[in-house]
């Protein structure tokens, strides 16, 4: 059985890619997981309204969490607000690729629900974004 | 105390249907055990026999498969007094589980005991379940929470207890017998000694011990002592509260409710006698005869034997463990000191993920905070994996679980 620690996983684990803090971002999230205790916070500056010009995040936690976290961030640099809208949990576990367990999914994916949580508090349509992220 | 050649892993094994399991072609190494334990065929089929044969409310049906059912729930409560040899099966409530038991006590004893500026004393090695229950009461009643500070090697600071004794009005002391985890055996005789000089009464939380080695309460002369059926080869949903006669008299009841009374009227009622005053409502029938069933498994096998036997296995894979790179163990080094609980870090590689590589080879462990997130904020550790020890482990998985925790270090370049 191939393990889901991949050389990539831990490329990202061991050398995190836009890990910190950021002046004035003006989306801004964090969340944790009570099952496991990993934390994820993102920040992001946008240039202009609608497109994020630079993305920060900061967290502990498992591999998983935190190396999704890490190439979220770099997938979501210079979108546009409604591109990183459609992002799905899908294309984040092609990222991680293998196969994950119910409770392992939750660590997958705690950096899209945290990205999710910024950006609708940002549009102020908590509404409408309500049920795509319980679906997280 | 030697190991009697009687004690044959390999038979005892086959008496575990679950153990037979393969997964991705390789056997389950189940080391949960703290979690909850395996079952045997004895149980298995205890509780098969009750629902084809003799499913009946107890205590009221006046015809035959009540009465047998009655019985065999009564004869399980009689074999849970012998295996922990109380004074009478009186004294022994049952209840879901140990969580359930100290809930039990801090409602009923506690609310009628603990008062204003009062001191509840607890240790830095507690389960979230004996601590949870008592931060509840303590706010309620403006009590006031004492903690026993532990050393690095994860040993109760005596002196700490001392004082709190001596100076903090404190009266009770809620005290885990055996850490789950760090394994830590306290020496809970000489506590509950200590403490009945000052007038503080103690409760044993058993969850961890009972099952794994010989415990007389009488001999502890502990007030209160808990533990829970699943841990111990028996169903979950069923546990057990210990608790001297004269307390058991003196406490209200808990829950209210059918079963529990003796005459009720539209605006008063009065209780039945213990244990049954604590037991409202149709209790877990089949939990208590499948306890009993595991009892009589342990009592055959011999709680001495089972000690033994864990504690061999223990020290065999803290000498193992000691030798892979990078990690850290947690608890007293010395096995004679701990029961058949591990926990431990592996490098900067978190405990979650760590699970998942172990459950890549089919070996289960517990990875997080095991309930005691107090106990890792002392250690200055966000969680730890632990591998705990029933009578059915063998060394033989202590060897797979260590060349897995190789291939680990080497996944993640420790």
């Amino acid at each position: 059985m191939s393990s889901i620690y991949s050389e990539i996983i831990l490329d990202y684990y061991r050398h995190p890619r836009n890990k910190g803090k950021l002046e004035n971002p003006q989306i801004h999230a964090r969340d944790s997981n009570p099952l496991c205790g990993d934390v994820i916070e993102i920040q992001m500056v946008l240039d202009g309204i609608s497109k994020v010009k630079e993305v920060k995040y900061n967290g502990q936690g498992c591999a998983i969490s935190q190396a999704s976290a890490s190439m979220l961030t770099e997938m979501i640099q210079g979108k546009t607000l409604e591109e990183i809208r459609k992002i799905s949990k899908d294309d984040i576990l092609s990222l991680i690729g293998g196969q994950l367990s119910a409770v392992r999914l939750k660590c997958a994916l705690l950096s899209l629900k945290v990205m999710k949580t910024g950006l609708y508090s940002y549009l102020g349509s908590m509404e409408t974004g309500k049920e795509e992220i319980s679906g997280l | 105390m030697q190991k009697t050649i009687a004690y044959n892993v390999g038979k005892i094994r086959e008496d575990f249907p679950i153990l037979r399991r393969v997964i991705n072609g390789k056997p389950l190494v189940y080391l949960d055990n703290a979690a909850t334990t395996q079952k045997p065929e004895q149980v298995i089929e205890t509780l098969d026999r009750y629902y084809r044969e003799y499913n009946a409310n107890i205590h009221r049906g006046i015809y035959k498969i009540s009465e047998e059912a009655t019985a065999a729930h009564e004869e399980a409560r009689a074999k849970v007094a012998r295996f922990i040899n109380a004074g009478s099966p009186d004294e022994i409530v049952f209840v879901r589980g140990t969580t359930e038991a100290i809930n039990l006590v801090a409602q009923t004893w506690g609310r009628s005991n603990i008062g204003l500026g009062d001191g509840i004393m607890l240790t830095e090695m507690e389960h979230h379940s004996n601590i949870v229950p008592w931060q509840l009461l303590a706010k309620e009643k403006t009590a006031c929470l004492k903690y026993v500070g532990i050393s690095d090697d994860g040993i109760l600071l005596k002196n700490e207890f001392q004082q709190h004794l001596e100076n903090d009005g404190v009266k009770l002391f809620s005290v885990t017998q055996v850490s789950n985890v760090l394994g830590t055996i306290n020496p809970v005789r000489e506590l509950v000694r200590e403490a009945h000089k000052h007038h503080c009464h103690v409760l044993v939380d058993a969850a961890q011990s009972v099952p794994h080695m010989p415990v007389d309460v009488q001999d502890l002369d502990c007030d209160f002592l808990a533990f829970s059926g699943h841990k111990m080869c028996g169903p979950t949903g069923i546990g057990v509260l210990y608790a001297k006669k004269k307390l058991l008299v003196e406490m209200p009841p808990f829950h209210g409710g059918g079963e529990m009374i003796r005459e009720v009227h539209q605006y008063e009622a009065s209780w039945k006698e213990p244990p049954y005053k604590f037991e409202a409502g149709t209790v877990n029938i089949e939990g208590g005869i499948g306890l009993g069933s595991a009892v009589d498994y342990l009592t055959e096998i011999g709680t001495r034997n089972i000690r033994s036997h864990e504690k061999e296995v223990t020290a065999y894979a803290l000498e193992q463990l000691g030798k892979v790179k990078g990690t850290t163990v947690y608890g007293p080094p010395d096995p004679q000191a701990r029961g058949g609980v591990i926990s431990f870090n592996l490098g900067d590689i978190h405990s979650h993920d760590m699970a998942s590589l172990l459950d890549e080879d089919n070996i289960a462990v517990r990875s997080g905070q095991h309930c005691a997130q107090p106990l890792h904020e002392r250690f200055g550790i966000p969680s730890s994996t632990r591998a705990s020890f029933y009578l059915y482990n063998t060394e033989g998985e202590v060897d797979q679980l260590v060349t897995a925790l190789r291939r680990a270090g080497e996944i993640f370049k420790i």
